[in-house]
């Protein structure tokens, strides 16, 4: 039953809308990093998927999916480190309250 | 004592309950991360969410990437951020507001384009899809250092120019003194 590939990829779009969400709603800017990260690891899933049901794809994608991670680590230090340098700046990790780089 | 191949009384097999614990845990943990009040709750849901997904990975027959998932992003990126919180936490504790005024936007945008990748997903016919089968380590291993090599490098040099921006970005900036005013 649940071991077909449109069970995983539907996990995974419903992982990437809960990441979405969490990107479009949330105030803090961690947080926002936080559903970006949800999001990648929504890809990563469909794509591990993909390599699990579809042969030609079979060690293709999971060295994409190695290089997806590697990726998001990268993001992932120079977002945070982005943020904590505007945060020593402002005094407020809250997205809402930076309205003067828009200026 | 050996299980037997299909669970008792609901006629699935073994695989099946598998993916439907993880799969639920998976989607509450994620909605644990995005509606939680405390962001440092958030950030310790986040460690349990990539624990699901090493273990889908594990399901898919793929323990390579499962393996690089627990040293990544539980080990590395989690503790990463749980850093970040606690740097950037404020006195008063967590904000009043969680969510910006304009969130029920978001929520709408955020179902749409669920139900748009759920169509596109039921929709599609993937015709290249095979019987399911696991993926050796080997045949990865030959992969990253044959073909992808170059790209394998590649990520190399980006990684260490991450890390040097990274702390750029992050050091104090200790520039001339301002003169007094």
């Amino acid at each position: 039953m649940s071991q077909t590939l449109e069970a995983y990829l539907a996990l995974s779009a419903i992982l990437f809308a809960v990441g979405t969400f969490g990107f479009l709603a949330r105030r803090n800017a961690i947080a926002m990093l936080m559903s970006i990260e949800l999001m990648l690891n929504a890809v990563n899933l469909s794509i591990v998927a993909f390599g699990a049901f579809i042969p030609s794809l079979n060690g293709d994608a999971a060295v994409i999916a190695l290089m997806v991670m590697a990726v998001a680590a990268a993001e992932a230090t120079v977002g945070l480190a982005i943020v904590i340098a505007i945060y020593r700046n402002r005094r407020t990790p809250l997205v809402d309250e930076y309205h003067q780089m828009s200026e | 004592m050996t299980l037997p191949t299909t669970i008792p009384l609901l006629g699935w097999s073994w695989n099946d309950l598998l993916f439907l614990v993880l799969g639920s845990v998976l989607i509450g943990t994620a909605l644990m991360v995005v509606l939680g009040r405390n962001i440092i709750r958030s950030g310790l849901w986040l460690i349990f969410c990539f624990a699901t997904l090493a273990g889908l990975y594990a399901l898919l027959g793929n323990p390579l990437v499962a393996a690089a998932q627990v040293l990544v992003y539980m080990g590395a990126i989690a503790v990463l951020i749980l850093f970040a919180i606690m740097l950037t936490q404020t006195k008063g504790g967590p904000a009043a507001l969680v969510f910006h005024h304009q969130a029920w936007a978001a929520a709408i945008a955020a179902v749409v384009l669920g139900g748009l990748l759920a169509i596109v997903v039921s929709v599609s016919g993937w015709p290249l899809v095979g019987p399911f089968m696991a993926t050796s380590t080997n045949l990865v291993a030959e992969l990253i250092f044959g073909d992808y090599l170059l790209a394998f490098e590649i990520v190399g040099v980006l990684l260490l120019a991450a890390v040097i921006g990274g702390v750029y970005l992050a050091k104090r900036d200790d520039g001339p003194p301002e003169p007094e005013a």
